[in-house]
């Protein structure tokens, strides 16, 4: 009797002993998965704030062997191409979204296309920078910001599609019945009053979609390509933040791979504004309701 | 008297709808319905559009060279000769190496945070794993390149001492090189595993965990035995869009990676991958087969991804969330 007793208290404590080693197994990979971004963040500020200076942000950059200038032209750079890219895509990822929500959640293109959206986002964003070549730089015969903008406008679709259907099928369907109710036409009851209440979802969608591709390199390569100068036109090659970084990164000159990091600080403040904004947005009363 | 109080009475009231309004209703309805609908067609263009392209514009190097494309072993675009297998091996390798490391990690963290931190701590950890999906490719290449690579520089020669005898671990101290692109992308493609195991392991009910309990195992029994065989197929679907991830991953891979088209055993050799050779020779391709052939290894790339991105949505789609576990 007391022999079994004592073998079960025994196989207890090792169950036990199993239970908080894997607990800490657990402790541990949180612990693993949080030093990288810990040390990219610290390095960012280390190496990056000490070379941001007034002619950082407001110089072009300094010719091949010169010290100073700065990365003025890639900061406007960035702008324009994602602001381009935003006037192409939201309007068309966003009226996707509204199909989705209001008139095809269960027919077949409603199904197709939400299926299709999601598999899009996982499509490497290289692949997307070869399809924007040879639709947009082939026709051209020359790289263009216009390339580059279409290139993550195509990005930046599916994911407004799906952001904005979300976003108004998290609205209460009271809404849609009042207004029908009140004898408005479907489209000004979606237009006026749903996606009125959907307003900072919306908008919060589009914020996380402009932060995600501010922050796209590969596509950029060759599409908008690079320039030393001021952009000449969105028909010309565009420096962008990004591409700009990966330039100075990979060159042997240490005083362009400490700009690199300054640049990478910039996109990084520029990344965490869009997301805190977006995030600040997503404070809708409907979205909390739901 | 009366005639006229009762024209005015109705005046006030709104007129019921004449046919011409109710018409005009539908035309509106129509349109904005055809112009969404038009949008969301768009999306679906926009997918075929990829494998157009693509097709059309791989096609002369497909004609050129046929299956020898994909076994061979020689890159050198000075003389037209291109085989692909080099940087397939280097695609396939690097991202498996981020597997490897990136799935037991993954997992802890989101056992961690499904089934044992409070939530306070919980939302804090969710936070971070939310900046680090949020850093930039190009980031964590300038990170590799500057902290990461000396890193493994350093290293490099304690493994060799020790493990010198496997072919694994021998080579010179480049610190460029298979591994150091491993580990790289192993810290990027981790935020999306984890918030998608997360997902999975919030989606199984609380009555098999109250079961598991009852039955008096340890927290970690039931995790083991109730919890994570439930929801199988979303955990195998979260490593199959990291997998996915892994393999179109460009940037940071480039800068790390060491760029050299060679298959060799060594995790310290440099390599090359499908989305690095893209980004370092795709702007300078001098004749239209060379384009071509990089637009083949593009649409290889596409279609590898598809494939997979389309079997782990498959397998998400049949995760039920009845009584899973609410945050």
């Amino acid at each position: 009797m007391s022999k079994t007793n004592h073998s079960a208290a025994r196989s207890r404590k090792r169950r036990q002993l199993a239970d908080r080693l894997m607990s800490g197994l657990t402790m541990v990979c949180v612990a693993i998965s949080v030093i990288p971004l810990v040390s990219i963040l610290g390095y960012l500020i280390y190496k990056g704030a000490g070379a941001i200076n007034w002619d950082f942000l407001t110089k072009l950059p300094a010719p091949v062997g010169a010290s100073g200038g700065g990365m003025a032209n890639s900061i406007v750079g960035t702008g324009i191409v994602v602001g381009l890219a935003v006037l192409i895509g939201v309007p068309i990822g966003v009226l996707a979204g509204v199909y989705l929500a209001e008139y095809g959640r269960q027919s077949r293109l409603g199904r197709s296309v939400r299926f299709f959206a999601d598999v899009m986002q996982g499509i490497p964003s290289i692949v997307v920078g070869i399809v924007a070549y040879t639709l947009v730089v082939l026709p051209m015969q020359r790289f263009s910001a216009i390339a580059g903008a279409v290139a993550l406008a195509m990005i930046l679709i599916p994911f407004v599609c799906r952001t904005t259907e979300e976003a108004l099928a998290a609205t209460p369907h009271d809404l849609r019945e009042a207004g029908l109710a009140l004898g408005q036409p479907q489209w000004r009851v979606t237009l006026g009053i749903v996606m009125r209440a959907a307003r900072n979802a919306l908008v919060t969608g589009i914020m996380l979609a402009a932060a995600r591709i501010s922050g796209e390199t590969a596509p950029l390569l060759f599409t908008a390509l690079n320039n030393r100068f001021w952009h000449s036109g969105i028909d010309q090659p565009i420096s962008t933040l990004t591409v700009q970084v990966y330039t100075y990164a990979i060159a042997p000159f240490d005083d362009w791979n400490a700009q690199a990091w300054s640049g990478a600080l910039v996109l990084i403040a520029i990344i965490f504004v869009l997301n805190v904004v977006a995030r600040t947005a997503a404070r809708s009363k409907y979205v909390e309701r739901s | 008297m009366t005639s006229h109080a009762a024209t005015e009475k109705s005046r006030s009231r709104p007129a019921p709808p004449s046919p011409q309004d109710i018409r005009r209703k539908h035309v509106g309805d129509a349109l904005f319905r055809g112009i969404t609908a038009l949008a969301a067609a768009s999306v679906l263009a926009l997918a075929a559009i990829y494998v157009v392209q693509m097709a059309l514009n791989s096609w002369e190097a497909v004609r050129h060279f046929g299956w020898s494309f994909v076994v061979g072993t020689t890159w050198d675009p000075v003389f037209e000769e291109f085989g692909a297998l080099p940087v397939i091996w280097g695609t396939v390798i690097s991202s498996l190496l981020a597997l490897l490391i990136a799935v037991p990690i993954s997992l802890g963290v989101s056992i961690y945070l499904t089934e044992i931190a409070g939530r306070r701590i919980r939302r804090i950890i969710e936070f971070l794993i939310e900046i680090l999906a949020s850093i930039p490719s190009v980031v964590y290449g300038l990170w590799g390149i500057f902290v990461l690579v000396p890193l493994v520089r350093s290293i490099q020669p304690h493994l060799t001492s020790w493990f010198g005898f496997l072919p694994l671990f021998q080579g010179p101290p480049f610190g460029y090189g298979m591994l150091t692109a491993g580990i790289i992308l192993a810290i990027m493609i981790l935020p999306i595993m984890t918030s998608l195991t997360r997902e999975a392991l919030h989606a199984v009910p609380n009555h098999q965990r109250e079961a598991s309990l009852a039955l008096a195992s340890t927290r970690w029994e039931m995790i083991r035995h109730a919890v994570l065989p439930y929801n199988k197929s979303g955990i195998i679907a979260a490593i199959v869009l990291g997998l996915g991830r892994a393999l179109g991953e460009t940037m940071a891979v480039t800068m790390v990676i060491g760029n050299q088209p060679t298959i060799s055993t060594s995790l310290f050799m440099p390599a090359q991958t499908i989305a690095s050779l893209i980004a370092n020779e795709f702007a300078e391709a001098s004749s239209s087969l060379y384009l071509s052939v990089l637009i083949e290894l593009g649409l290889l790339l596409f279609g590898i991804t598809l494939l997979l991105n389309v079997g782990a949505r498959l397998l998400v789609n049949r995760i039920s969330h009845a009584g899973g576990r609410r945050r």
